[in-house]
This record gives structure tokens, sequence and C-alpha cells, in this order.
């Protein structure tokens, strides 16, 4: 596992003790080099108006000059003032889908030639990739689905031989989205661990070009493949720079001390029945969030009952089947599921996984189609008393 | 493709083929399945743990283990048709087909409990799981203090292992009650023993209520009553445990769905203290 044998970088307050510099033609040869060592690579590229994550052929693909506007239920790209290839915050898509796939074959059957039933492991193999563009809240919330996957009592073959392959090239944030919170969270935006390589992108009187730190020897074998030299104190400082800024320009945040507490002491807070009376149940925030990783299982058999297919796809908690024990589902009102899914991102995660589900990426806040901002909840039930007025509203 | 054995140690998901030995039934809507391996044989189990049960081509369901845990090569399943995958099972026939794999999760604290009383509160098919504890106590009688089984059904003719009670009964305390001994429109057999539910057993019960451990499994609300009526007879919800039900699409704490508050009830589970879970499971629909 390339990515996490990388060890703690440190803390995100400090800058990189070693960089080098790629100009940004380099990024072409670098997409290459992956190329050569077999990777798919996946990164940003637009489609039907958005950043989305597809399969990149040149840096030609990536989003240039384009930024991404992001408010509850609302996004929208934005031409930039400059050409920055990575200057947007992230999209609707996120690692997930390449890690675990939104649908696959857990297993098949096929019967056998005396009439019995043959059990075969999923035959598809495993895909090598490189993802490239990378967000530091991203790299959270791969690291939280790996102890949801790898690090529990049983782990998920599918997701654990795929992560295993995985290559990963970051890129810091300098643009947030006015949806994002991940310097409440303490994910962002510098990525300080869990990456091959970390770039920032650099636009100024320079020229355009990328500070590079490198997280592993894998990373290290593709920088020293293309043209780079030694960053400057200079370049260095430019670059943290850069996500110093971003840092300030959250467009939200998150008190989330002791919040774990919080949400368990008010289970039963009626701000629950005000967020059900605008959830529509959609399960759009489940989609779209990097770690929420619930899934169901199908199964599917030909006509003539010869072959079986278990189908595994991504499910959501905001279903009313997601529950449905002998006879009834245990979380019948939307109350109730809206309850369960904020509930466990912020808090029972804690106790089940040693950290939050939540990286503060706020996608779950820009897809809702009714705008519900998950950090506006937890500031209503944190500042309020059971309260019709609102006046005890922070 | 891989064959079977290799899928097997390849993904948690896949299951074991077995085949359906003998089908029991027990009441109308509820049999007992006793299936064995195809090839390999299928890992022993504990007293209350549950296996991944596929209707193959339909879909798959949790079920515990209702047989006897010393059996190493038969498997019993006491299954009720409530939905469209235990309606295929329990629609199988001697000979028929089905997968499995675990067993998983948490078992009933059978050795913790050694040296002490034993209260076994059941309700309905929640006797199912607690058959394998039965067992297990009644095969290591001479650990166990006074061991009490109280057994609440709907009405007579839901009683489960009915005859296998008569046995238990020469060596430990047996009680058992229904809810009404006669129903609408369905032909049960004449009653003449106790009516009412199943707590109204526990003030009765012979037990050492400070050393006492209680294993209550049945509907979630019996099991709520069963331990405010334990407490009151000062058997507190750290030796109280209580096997939980929840949709499970996995069993190895990957799918999400059987969460109740921090607990993952496959894995964590499906065997808690009273004492750990029962604030959780007085919040609705949580």
């Amino acid at each position: 596992m390339t990515a996490q044998a990388a060890s703690a970088a440190g803390d995100a307050a400090r800058p990189p003790e070693s960089a080098e510099v790629i100009k940004a033609d380099a990024l072409e040869d670098l997409l290459d080099g992956l190329g050569r060592r077999g990777y798919t690579v996946v990164g940003p590229t637009v489609a039907d108006g958005a950043i989305v994550y597809d399969e990149l052929t040149s840096v030609a693909d990536l989003p240039r000059g384009w930024t991404d506007e992001q408010s509850p239920g609302r996004y929208r790209l934005a031409r930039r003032e400059d050409e920055a290839w990575f200057g947007y915050a992230v999209g609707p898509h996120s690692w997930k889908r390449y890690l675990l796939p939104p649908t696959h074959t857990a297993w098949s059957a096929e019967r056998t030639a005396d009439g019995g039933m043959r059990i075969l492991d999923d035959p598809s193999p495993v895909p090598r990739y490189a993802f490239v563009g990378v967000r530091s809240c991203e790299l959270a919330a791969i690291a939280v689905q790996d102890r949801v996957f790898i690090r529990g009592p049983f782990a998920d073959t599918v997701y654990a031989r795929r992560r295993d392959e995985v290559l990963l090239v970051a890129v810091n944030c300098g643009d947030p989205a006015g949806t994002c919170f991940c310097a409440s969270m303490g994910t962002g935006p510098r990525a300080t661990t869990g990456f091959d390589l970390a770039l920032t992108e650099l636009l100024d009187d320079e020229g355009h070009r990328f500070v590079v730190e490198v997280g592993t020897a894998a990373g290290r074998a593709l920088l020293d493949d293309v043209t780079h030299r030694a960053a400057e104190q200079r370049d260095v400082a430019a670059a943290v720079d850069i996500t110093d800024r971003a840092a300030q320009r959250m467009g939200r945040q998150m008190d989330v001390t002791g919040i774990r507490e919080l949400l368990y002491d008010n289970l039963e807070h009626p701000r629950w029945d005000d967020v059900a009376s605008r959830c529509l149940a959609c399960g759009n925030c489940t989609l779209a969030c990097p770690t929420c990783f619930c899934t169901s299982v199908t199964d599917v058999t030909d006509l003539a009952g010869e072959r079986i297919e278990r189908q595994r796809a991504w499910d959501s908690c905001f279903t009313l089947d997601f529950t449905y024990t002998a006879g009834a589902p245990v979380r019948g009102t939307t109350r109730s599921r809206y309850r369960q899914w904020m509930t466990h991102k912020l808090a029972t995660w804690i106790d089940q996984f040693g950290s939050s589900g939540c990286v503060g990426c706020g996608r779950c806040i820009t897809w809702c189609p009714v705008g519900i901002d998950i950090t506006e909840e937890v500031a209503a039930i944190r500042g309020t008393e059971p309260d019709e007025s609102g006046e005890n509203e922070t | 493709m891989l064959p079977v054995s290799e899928a097997v140690a390849a993904t948690p998901l896949a299951p074991r083929l077995t085949h359906v030995d003998r089908v029991e039934r027990e009441t109308a809507d509820t049999v007992t399945l006793h299936v064995s391996a195809v090839d390999t044989e299928l890992p022993p189990f504990a007293p209350g743990q549950f296996d991944m049960l596929s209707a193959l081509g339909v879909g798959e369901v949790p079920i515990s283990v209702s047989g006897d845990p010393d059996d190493r090569v038969t498997r019993q399943y006491t299954i009720r048709a409530v939905g469209a995958v235990t309606r295929a099972l329990t629609s199988l026939r001697p000979g028929g087909v089905m997968g499995v794999r675990g067993p998983y999760g948490h078992p009933w604290p059978v050795e913790a409990a050694v040296g002490a009383d034993v209260v076994v509160v059941a309700g309905g098919l929640g006797l199912a799981p607690l058959r394998p504890a039965i067992h297990h106590l009644l095969a290591h009688r001479d650990r166990y203090g006074r061991i009490s089984i109280l057994y609440g059904a709907r009405s007579p003719d839901e009683l489960l292992f009915a005859d296998e009670m008569q046995r238990w009964q020469s060596d430990v305390d047996v009680a058992v009650t229904v809810d009404a001994p006669s129903a609408p429109g369905k032909a049960i057999p004449p009653w003449d023993g106790r009516v009412g539910v199943v707590t109204t057993l526990i003030p009765d019960a012979l037990f050492d209520p400070h050393r006492a451990t209680a294993l209550v499994c049945g509907p979630e609300v019996m099991m709520r009553f069963t331990a405010r009526a334990l407490a009151d007879q000062g058997v507190t919800g750290e030796r109280v445990y209580v096997s939980l039900e929840r949709s499970m699409a996995c069993g190895v704490g990957l799918c999400g769905h059987c969460q109740l508050g921090p607990f993952f009830v496959c894995v964590d589970g499906p065997v808690l203290r009273h004492g750990l879970v029962g604030p959780w499971l007085a919040v609705r629909e949580l």
C-alpha cells in the first residue's frame, strides 16, 4: 500500500521540509510516467456541467481555467481569470467510486454438470489506478474508508485489492468552495500525509509550475522520471501561502467541540423534526459523501437458473428499506433517518472507527436538492435549547 | 475464476454450499432445517452466534443457529417465513441446496456464567437463538447453579420444541406461558397451563438475583420489559444479556444496515449486555 505506507508528515501548519518544483509542462510527463507504470490515470475533467473524475488521457482533459461556485443546493461551473488546471474545490464525484464501485458482483454461482451448484469469486481483474488531483479532505476520506473496509474484523476484499494498487497524487486546494469546511474538521486544506506525491499549483510572475512534496518511494521514482529542480524558499513560501489563504476562506465552519456528546445528548431534539420537514430522504448526500460506505445485495439469475450473481450496490440509510427487519422498517420516518445519518457521521462513527466520519468537503450541502446544511444543523442543535421562538439560535 | 474454497478465502461474502438433510415443521409458519456442508465442514459455532443463509437466486438473511453446538456435522436453523428469502428457505426440501457463511457475532456468555444461577427468558421465536445455550448448560449441568427456563408464546400452537422442553424439565426449572390460550379462527389444542406474558413468570422463578446471569431473547418490547422485571428482582443490566435483530446485508460489519447507535449488531452483537445497549434500545426508531 504505497500511500498508506507514508508516515505522518507532521501537522498542517508546518511547511514542507523539502520540496521540488516541476514546470506545468512536466505534468504531462508525470502522467505519461504513470501510464508507463501500468496505471489507469483518473482525475478531474469537465463533463455535464461539473468537474467530475474520469480517466485522463492527457493534461488537456483537465478543467483548465474552470472553477466551481457552490452553495447549499447549488453548483455552477465558472470561468477563472487564470488558466489554472486545479482551480476548483471538489465536484459531485469522490474517489470511492473507484475503490468500491457503485455496483459490482460480490460472487456468482453456476450449475455444475452433475446438477449441483458451484460458487465463484468475483472474476473481474483488479484495476490499477493513479488518482491525480486528490484533495486533502479526500485523502482524509480515503483514510476513513480504509478504517471501515480494511481495519475492521473482516476486510472488504473488493476495496482492499483496489486500494492496495492505488497511487495517490494530491493537489493542494487553493480555492475552497462556499460549502467547504475542511479547516474545521482538521482535514485540510494542506495535504500532510497519505499521498505518494502532493502538488501545489502556482501561477505567479515566475510562471505556471507545481511545488511537489514526496510522500513515498513510489512517488519519488515517479518524480525522478520528469524534469524537476529543488524548490527555493520562495517557492515553498508561495505554496504554503496558497493553503494558508485557503484555510481563511472556508465557506462554512463547524464547531466540533464535544460533538459526540452533543449529539448523544440530543437524540430527541426538536431540530430533527425541523430538518425532517425539509429533507426529501433522497439519499443524494450519502452518494456524494466520500466516506458513506453502506451497501446492499441483490440476487440476479438467468432465466434457466444456470447462473446466479449476487450483486452489491451502494445503498443509503435514507431509504425506507434500509432497516427492514422482520416485517417492518426500524427507521420508518425521515426524522429518524436524517438523525441516523448525521449522528453516525459525526458521533457514533467516533466510537466505531476512532475518527469522525465527516471530512468537511461540503458535498452533502452542495448536492442536497433542498440545501440542507450539516454545519447549520449542528449549530442549531448546539445553539438552541428546545425553543420555538428561535431566540437562542446562534 | 476461483473454485469455491479459494473464493471463500478471498471474499468474506461468498457462502459455502450445504445440503438440507431434514426439515422439521415447528409451527404453521416455522420450520427447523438440518443442514450439512457439501464439501468443507462448517466452522464450529458458539451458542448465540448466527450464520448468513443464502437462498440461491433469492437473497441472504441472518439466522441464529438453533442446534447443539457440540454437533459438528449438522447445523440447525429455526426459521419463520416472513419475507421472500425466509419463504424460500422454509420451502426447501431434503436434498435442497442453500448457502451458509459464518458463524458471526458475539455469543451468549455461557463461560462467564459458570458457578452461578442462569435465567433463560425466551419470547416466541426467541427461543431458537437460546436453544444452543440451553444445550450447552445441560451438557455442563454441574458447572452451573439453578437454571430456569422461562418461555412465553402467543398461543399453544406457537410453542417451539415442546417435546424437548419436557426432557429439559428433568434437569432444570422450566416454566411456560401463553399470551392467549386460544385464537379466533384457529383450532388449538386445549391449554391448561399458565396464561400471561413471559415477564409474569419472573417473580416465581428461583435464582439468586445478586449472582444470576440472564439470557433474554424475543421481540424487542418483550426484552425491554423482561430487563425491567429482572431489575425489579435485583438482577442488574450488567448481568442481563439480550440478542438483537436488525437488518443485515453482510454480517461482517461492512454493509452498515444493522447499526444501533454506536453498535454494529452483527459484529458487536447480536448478544449484548442490556446495561450497555438498553439506553439505545429505549430511543424510538434508532
